[in-house]
Order: structure tokens, then C-alpha cells, then sequence
């Protein structure tokens, strides 16, 4: 009883927490709710019309919707890079940031599942994945596997940061017996929902171009790129705006991290090239068409080339010492790292996958403005579901937002900052 | 059936009170839905078949006024139904693709064509990355072409029935791969894994002309479709299962079409396969298609 106290205590103090803030939170929240409703408007006028209103037709039947959705799988697995040093190697100044990984995971994955959403055909039939009411194809369909995974990574993340702030609420340290299984077991979870996302178009033996075993491996890479990076925008930002407290030498050690993984990436990324332009059989074309376009089909060519440029001057930046640890260049290499990610998986991999179609047709595809809209209210929400998770857990940290240890009293102290 | 009650909660509390109520209404809710809804005509029993079919024949008289019966024939003992198709007799008229759309009520606008028609060089043989779907020349044939007509190539290996999350799409007994319209949830992954774009999507509400809608149809065949959901060949079903050749086979100007019982020696799809230079497409994917195309002359 007293735990059920304690912890409505502490929901009703956080919904406390993120209705009070300043102009500039105001602001942002309000800019995001305008965000949410403009794609909610949209995707009202999608369930209306049909996905006609989207450019996707058979020959390209997946596009942006699911492009976001592979590199938003990617960031999830940001905490990830975090865990690894923090918990494997007890590297003290990463381990007080990996709450603020398993929040960014977290959201990322309620994204993920809102991408799917608007994206299939019959959203109001979802529940025919969920037994015992519905039916999932498992273990023959991958898409089964994907759904399990996905599901089971965000409710590791759900449980292991919601037990810790709320014991750092309560003024207790966490449960360690509880607390380092999970977050050890987070570590292969979150290699497995990226390695479960690859095999998704990995095992399509109809596409040339996703049929290719270095897509898990490449995938790896590319998340741990980008999930840091936006990762790194965040407690630069926290670091300005709140009291905590992020050590530099955090920063950098991530920004190290990027730098390996992004080699990665790149690397990976040349072998597949090598093979394909060396080799030059048919399957050629998907990467012709990324890099090149086919004839006068080059709507794709200023992405991928875009992607490129700006993946190697992340690498360039961020492999050098002297240059991640200069306040600026660090944030234009977490800007291109972002970047040339987002525009990797959003554009890069989904789209040449299907181009040409299964018999040959060049179909251009390029996302209309619904699909614009839509995936712009995806965000905004997950920044919204990010924001508020912030503004509860960051006072918590620092201890601002603490019961009173013998939990009658009323002492409750509230953060006064942003 | 669990209704979300906990041993340990209080009931003097008025949380717990709200949240009994929630338990309760939950369990109502699923065992409604369990007991009512839609479930997967794979495994439908015969007297919940029987409903289906008379719910759907309801449906479309209110909603196309029209008089649409819904068979649920099941398939004949004894019998895998293959196809086979000349490619040196066939001339692109395309014939095969309309009569199919009418046949199978395939959506007017926008357009779905379950068969598409590729136009080929000679020159360069069977090339699919160089044909041409959308050949308009005054008369076919043209020179220095030849066709090749696709659609579900009804594989023995589906890559389509193997990826779909939610079991909605399965080979029936004889070999027919068929899609339950109404337990689809149109996440298109059977498109993707479809190495012949056999699989289409409905990305609006189809459209037919009341006069057009062709009134006799299967349940897991060609009665009408809703938007977002996927549909593909079943080798005109409502028609094979009831001794008719489909559609296409029928309508064929140049006798280019044939069909017929796998299982059977003495068919003419038999005679093909064992005599003639047959080829299937994409034959290193391992699919394993019932569709064979020859060349008869």
C-alpha cells in the first residue's frame, strides 16, 4: 500500500514537473503539439483517401514511412553504445548518462511503432498481430520476429529507467540485482532489434539489393552513428539549460565511439559497392540507381551523394583528437553524422531496394507532402514523449525532485529550472 | 478467461475500484471480440464459413445493390492446378488482362491488373530489366517483339505466404495462393517479397461501375475488395474449382494459354512440361512456380 502511495506520488508530481516551465519550454511544446496536429490533420485526410495520397504505388510499396522507421530502429539502439562502456568496463563518466540513452531508446521506439501505424493499410486492423485475438506468423515471418523484439527492447528500457528514477525519487539506489541484468540483457536486445530489422528486407530474395549479407553489419554501424549523435545534441543541451553536470571527457569518449563506428560504416558501404560496380551483374542497377540513376531517373543521385559527403566529414571530424573536442566542430560533426544517416536509411535504403520493380520498371518515387506532414508529426511526438520524459528525469538526477525519505511528509522539493 | 484481477489489491480503495471496473471491462471486451470478430478464413470452421459468406453476400447487396453471390467451394481432391504459356504464339493484345479485370472485379479507378503484359526484344531474349510494360503501337504484333504476359506465378516456395505477419495469406490445397481480404492488414510485405509484382495493393477505395461488377465470385477469390488491403491471381478460383478455365485461358485469341491438373498424366499441361522447352522466371530464386512459360513452335 505504501509503495502504491509512493509511486502515485510520484506520477502525480511528474505530470506536476512538466506543467510548469518557462517561455522557452512553453514554446517548444507548443511548436511540437502544432507539429503533431498539422500531421495528425494529415494523416486524418490519408485514413480518408487511402494511401493514394502518398506517392507510394505497387512498384515502390514501401518509401519514406518505412525508411523512418529502419533509421528511427537504429536510434534506439543509441543507449546501446552507452551501456557497453558504462556497465561492461564501469566507465564512471558515461554511466550517469545511460538513463538519458534508455529515455532517447525509448522514445525512438514508440516513433517506430507510429511509422508502421501509418503505414499499413488498415491501421484500425493492428490487433490481428496480437494473440490470442489476432494471429502472428511466427517464427516464419520476420516481421513477427521484428513486432516481438521491438516490443520487448522498449519495455526493457520502460522498466529499467522508470525503477531507477523512481528509486532516486524515493531517495533509495536502485535495485542492483534487477538493474544490471536488464540493462546487460539491453546490450544483445538491442543488437538483435537492428539485426531483426536488417533480415526484414535481408531475406527478401526478390531484391537484389537488400539481399546482401553485409545489410545487418551495415545497419550496426550506421545506427551507432546516429543515435549517439542526436544523443550528444541532448546533453549539450542539458549541460546548458539545467544544472547537471556532463563531464567533457563523456562527450568526447562518445564522440570517439561515433568516429569507430562510422569507419564502419563507410567501410562496409565500399565493400558492398566494390562487389556490386567489380562484378557488374544485373544487380548492379539498385546501386546504379542510388548512385548514378538509370537513364534520365536520377531523382535519388543529390541524396545519395549528399549521404556520402557528409558521412566521411563526420569520420574526418570526429577521428581527429583536436577537432571533437572544439565546441563547434563537434556539433557539425554530430550534425553530419545525423544527417548523412538519416538520409542513408530514410531515402537510400528503401527506395533503391524497390527501383527498378520486380519486372524491371522504373518507378520514381519521391514522398508527397501527406508523407511529409505525417512523419513530421511523428517526430514532434517523439520529441514531446522525449521533453516531458526530460524534464522528470533530469530534476531526479540532480536530486531536486526528491520525497521526503520517510515518505508521509510533504516534503516535496521541485525543480525551479527550465 | 483472466480478468485482470489481482489477489493483493485493496478493495477499499477507489483506485482499485476504477481499476477492477477497467479489468472487467477489458475482459468483456476480449471475450466479445473473441467470440464475434472476424477471424481468418484458414481456419474457419464450416458453419462460420457458412456465415461468413452469407454476412458478405448482405454486405455487397447494401452496399452495390447488387445481387453477389459468394461461393466457398473447396478444392477438388486430387488436383494442382498448373499453367502454362506460349510465348511464341502469344501477341500482346492484351486481351488476357481485360478479361480478367472483368472477371475478377478488379478495381476500374484506380486501375488493377492482376496480368501484366511485357513487351520484349527478340534480340535479347527473356530480359526483364529492358522490357516495356506500356507498348501502344497501332497493331501488335510488332516486329522484332515478342510478349511475355505475368502474374501470379503461384509458387510451390512462396515468398509471399512466408513473410506475411499475420498468416492472411496461404496455398490453398490445390496450389492456389490465395489472400483473406478481410483479415489482411495491408503492410505490404508480401509485395516486397513477390519477385514477379504479382501482388497489388488497393492504395484508394476500389471503383467498379454497378453494371460491371461481375455477381459470381469465391470468398477467397474475386468478390470485391476494400482499400488497404493486398490482392493478387488465384487462377480465376470461383471458376477452376467448378471445371472452367480461367478466365484468361478462355478469352486468349491465339490459344497461347493452357491449364490444367498437375497431378494428373494425361493432362495437356503434362504433355507440355514433359515435351516441350519449358522455362519458369527467376529460376534461381528457388520459388518454384506452377506457372510455366514454352515456346510451342
Amino acid at each position: 500500500m505504501r509503495t502504491v502511495r509512493l509511486f502515485s506520488r510520484f506520477v502525480w508530481g511528474s505530470g506536476e514537473l512538466v506543467l510548469r516551465g518557462n517561455r522557452l519550454y512553453w514554446g517548444w511544446m507548443f511548436f511540437l503539439l502544432a507539429l503533431i496536429a498539422w500531421g495528425l490533420l494529415a494523416f486524418v485526410g490519408q485514413v480518408r483517401g487511402g494511401l493514394v495520397v502518398t506517392a507510394m504505388r505497387d512498384q515502390v510499396s514501401w518509401g519514406f514511412y518505412i525508411g523512418n522507421f529502419t533509421f528511427l530502429v537504429g536510434v534506439a539502439a543509441a543507449a546501446v553504445v552507452l551501456v557497453i562502456p558504462a556497465y561492461v568496463y564501469d566507465w564512471k563518466p558515461i554511466r550517469q548518462l545511460v538513463v538519458y540513452g534508455e529515455l532517447l531508446a525509448v522514445s525512438a521506439i514508440i516513433m517506430c511503432l507510429l511509422f508502421v501505424l501509418v503505414d499499413i493499410g488498415r491501421p484500425d486492423r493492428f490487433w490481428h498481430l496480437l494473440p490470442p485475438l489476432g494471429h502472428l506468423n511466427f517464427p516464419q515471418s520476420i516481421l513477427a520476429w521484428d513486432v516481438l523484439v521491438l516490443n520487448i527492447y522498449f519495455l526493457l528500457n520502460l522498466t529499467v529507467v522508470t525503477h531507477i528514477l523512481y528509486r532516486a525519487f524515493t531517495g533509495r539506489p536502485y535495485v542492483k540485482k534487477l538493474v544490471v541484468p536488464l540493462v546487460l540483457l539491453s546490450i544483445p536486445m538491442a543488437v538483435g532489434i537492428h539485426t531483426v530489422t536488417a533480415f526484414l528486407y535481408n531475406g527478401l530474395a526478390a531484391r537484389p539489393y537488400w539481399n546482401s549479407s553485409i545489410l545487418a553489419p551495415q545497419f550496426l554501424a550506421s545506427a551507432f552513428c546516429s543515435g549517439p549523435a542526436i544523443l550528444l545534441f541532448v546533453l549539450q543541451l542539458l549541460r546548458k539549460f539545467t544544472r547537471f553536470e556532463i563531464a567533457d571527457e563523456a562527450i568526447w569518449k562518445i564522440a570517439e565511439l561515433m568516429a569507430y563506428a562510422m569507419f564502419l560504416n563507410l567501410f562496409l558501404h565500399g565493400a558492398e559497392a566494390f562487389k556490386e560496380y567489380y562484378s557488374g551483374t544485373q544487380h548492379l542497377l539498385y546501386t546504379r540507381y542510388w548512385y548514378q540513376g538509370i537513364g534520365g531517373h536520377t531523382t535519388l543521385v543529390p541524396y545519395a551523394w549528399s549521404a556520402l559527403t557528409l558521412n566521411v566529414l563526420a569520420f574526418a571530424l570526429f577521428i581527429v583528437p583536436s577537432l571533437r573536442r572544439h565546441p563547434v566542430i563537434l556539433n557539425i560533426g554530430c550534425f553530419a553524422t545525423y544527417a548523412g544517416c538519416y538520409i542513408e536509411k530514410g531515402m537510400g535504403l528503401i527506395i533503391p531496394g524497390l527501383t527498378p520493380d520486380a519486372l524491371g520498371e522504373i518507378y520514381e518515387y519521391a514522398p508527397t507532402l501527406t508523407e511529409l506532414r505525417v512523419a513530421a508529426g511523428i517526430f514532434a511526438f517523439g520529441f514531446l514523449v522525449f521533453t516531458l520524459m526530460l524534464k522528470v528525469a533530469v530534476p531526479i538526477s540532480l536530486g531536486e525532485f526528491q520525497i521526503d525519505r520517510t515518505g508521509g511528509g510533504e516534503a516535496l522539493e521541485r525543480a525551479e529550472s527550465a | 478467461m483472466s480478468c485482470g484481477m489481482d489477489g493483493d489489491l485493496d478493495l477499499r480503495a477507489g483506485l482499485t475500484r476504477r481499476g477492477l471496473l477497467t479489468g472487467a471491462a477489458g475482459a468483456a471486451a476480449t471475450f466479445i471480440l473473441t467470440a464475434c470478430g472476424p477471424k481468418r478464413l484458414y481456419e474457419a470452421p464450416k458453419e462460420q464459413l457458412k456465415k461468413a459468406v452469407a454476412d458478405l453476400e448482405k454486405e455487397y447487396k447494401e452496399r452495390t445493390g447488387v445481387d453477389v453471390s459468394v461461393a466457398d467451394t473447396p478444392p477438388i481432391p486430387g488436383v494442382v492446378f498448373a499453367y502454362a504459356l506460349d510465348i511464341s504464339r502469344c501477341v500482346g493484345c492484351r486481351r488476357c488482362v481485360y478479361a480478367c479485370v472483368d472477371e475478377n472485379n478488379q478495381s476500374r479507378d484506380p486501375q488493377i491488373h492482376w496480368i501484366k503484359v511485357l513487351s520484349m526484344n527478340k534480340e535479347d531474349g527473356v530480359d526483364l530489366t529492358h522490357s516495356d510494360p506500356y507498348y501502344q503501337p497501332a497493331t501488335v504484333p510488332e516486329e522484332g517483339r515478342f510478349y511475355m504476359p505475368v502474374a501470379c506465378q503461384q509458387c510451390r516456395n512462396a515468398p509471399c505466404t512466408k513473410v506475411c505477419p499475420t498468416g492472411a495469406t496461404w496455398t490453398e490445397k490445390d496450389g492456389i495462393v490465395v489472400v483473406d481480404y478481410d483479415w489482411c492488414i495491408g503492410c505490404r510485405y508480401c509485395m516486397a517479397a513477390c519477385p514477379y509484382g504479382a501482388r497489388h495493393f488497393n492504395w484508394a477505395e476500389p471503383e467498379i461501375p454497378k453494371a460491371e461488377i461481375n455477381p459470381k465470385t469465391h470468398v477467397l477469390g474475386n468478390r470485391p475488395r476494400r482499400a488497404g488491403v493486398v490482392e493478387k491471381c488465384t487462377f480465376c478460383i470461383q471458376r477452376v474449382r467448378n471445371g472452367r478455365y480461367p478466365a484468361c485461358v478462355e478469352v486468349c485469341p491465339t490459344g497461347s494459354r493452357k491449364f490444367g491438373n498437375l497431378l494428373d498424366p494425361e493432362s495437356e499441361i503434362r504433355y507440355i512440361i514433359e515435351h516441350k522447352r519449358v522455362l519458369v522466371l527467376k529460376e534461381e530464386l528457388n520459388t518454384m512456380p506452377k506457372f510455366f512459360y514454352f515456346y510451342g513452335t
